[in-house]
């Protein structure tokens, strides 16, 4: 039995971009995936090709034609598909792109420590901001699957992201020029985490200041349906009425709308009340309701008489 | 004795150098620091002024450009941006 996300998770995905799975996979497996690529020390390692030749010639990790069901991907009892049939892994890929979602691509991401960039008198730098793939102005959204089978630490440099980026349009790498980003995180997490990102997030790689060769596994996923309410099949959402805009209450509980309509350190003045009104324009889109509203931000605009 | 550019680049909250830094690079021609993406949390100045103040060069700034009619909601890059430089001189 698969566990869909709740309506507070999907909007935290829908305000940030991302959502964390901490630790979920269980140890058994994650050394079963570092055994099955072969995990070895880096004073084993001479050549980073070479070391990722091998993993794919003798790994259970499959060659996976673009466009193939998740559902057929990986080989039976492999780490891999265990990890994709864990209940809360196929609750939250069926909540944001359904049970029929299919792979556009995998790639097991290896970062290697600065031993190895000083053995082989090679600069050791971070990876630059980028948001994947191309310019993609899509309202279907696809979402990355991370997968850490080893912990984390910080000196390790797990994944720069930059939460509520991902409605922002821009061409891959034209974010390189922003070095640093305020509000800017590092993943650093325990062996098994998952994370799973909207295709728009900005990211990056850390630069791995650790003895140890950092793992990340990471596969996309495309939609085959309209992503409405996946999360919610019985309908059971229903958009809280609108409230006093600027009369603040400090005793009302959090709601969903107060997790859409967070804001970021990073984001200008003018252009959060942008993103604000993209996120509402998005979580109508996963709602199914095309006249939902968030503090008037899309009712005040679309009020339009002549 | 040479001289070598240092660039900085702030991405500001709005467009006037009084607003919160939000983003920013630095290039150091002089080789003496190498900077690289992600490799500091906090701003190296609270503000654009901030850096004037303690001796950066204003030399290019973004220009307001109205948005395209029809895509008014669309957001992109990071709007408000500040080029400034230092030349240092010594033996690099």
């Amino acid at each position: 039995m698969v566990q869909l996300l709740s309506t507070e998770q999907m909007a935290e995905f829908a305000n940030s971009g991302c959502l964390f799975f901490d630790g979920l996979i269980d140890n058994e497996t994650n050394k079963e995936f570092l055994n099955d690529i072969g995990h070895t020390d880096i004073e084993n390692v001479d050549n980073m090709q070479k070391y990722f030749q091998n993993i794919k010639a003798s790994s259970s990790i499959p060659r996976i034609p673009a466009g193939t069901p998740l559902k057929n991907a990986y080989p039976h009892k492999s780490p891999l598909e265990k990890i994709f049939q864990n209940e809360v892994v196929a609750g939250a890929i069926n909540s944001l792109v359904g049970s029929e979602a299919v792979v556009d691509h995998q790639f097991l991401h290896l970062t290697f420590p600065t031993k190895y960039f000083k053995k082989t008198n090679q600069r050791q730098m971070s990876q630059v901001n980028h948001q994947d793939s191309t310019i993609d102005p899509r309202i279907t959204f696809d979402i990355q699957l991370f997968y850490f089978p080893t912990d984390v630490t910080k000196e390790m440099g797990g994944t720069r992201y930059h939460p509520g980026t991902h409605l922002r349009i821009v061409n891959e790498m034209g974010i390189a020029k922003y070095q640093n980003i305020k509000g800017q995180k590092n993943i650093v997490c325990k062996a098994g985490t998952i994370g799973i990102f909207h295709n728009g997030l900005w990211h990056g790689a850390g630069v791995n200041f650790s003895d140890e060769i950092r793992y990340m596994f990471k596969v996309r996923l495309q939609p085959t349906e309209k992503q409405e309410l996946l999360w919610d099949p019985e309908k059971k959402y229903k958009p809280l009425p609108n409230k006093a805009l600027y009369w603040t209450d400090e005793n009302q509980e959090k709601t969903v709308n107060d997790i859409l309509m967070k804001s970021y350190p990073w984001q200008e003045a003018d252009t959060n009340r942008l993103d604000k009104i993209n996120t509402i324009k998005f979580w109508r889109m996963l709602t199914g309701n095309k006249n939902l509203d968030i503090d008037y931000w899309l009712t005040r605009i679309e009020n339009e008489l002549y | 004795m040479t001289k070598r550019q240092k660039v900085l680049v702030l991405y500001l909250k709005f467009p006037s150098l009084e607003a919160e830094v939000i983003s920013w690079a630095t290039f150091d021609g002089t080789g003496q620091k190498l900077h690289m993406t992600g490799d500091s949390d906090e701003p190296p100045y609270p503000t654009g002024l901030d850096a004037l103040l303690d001796g950066w060069r204003l030399f290019q700034s973004s220009q307001a450009i109205p948005e395209h009619p029809g895509e008014e909601f669309r957001t992109s890059y990071l709007k408000h941006e500040f080029f400034f430089e230092k030349i240092e001189e010594g033996d690099f």
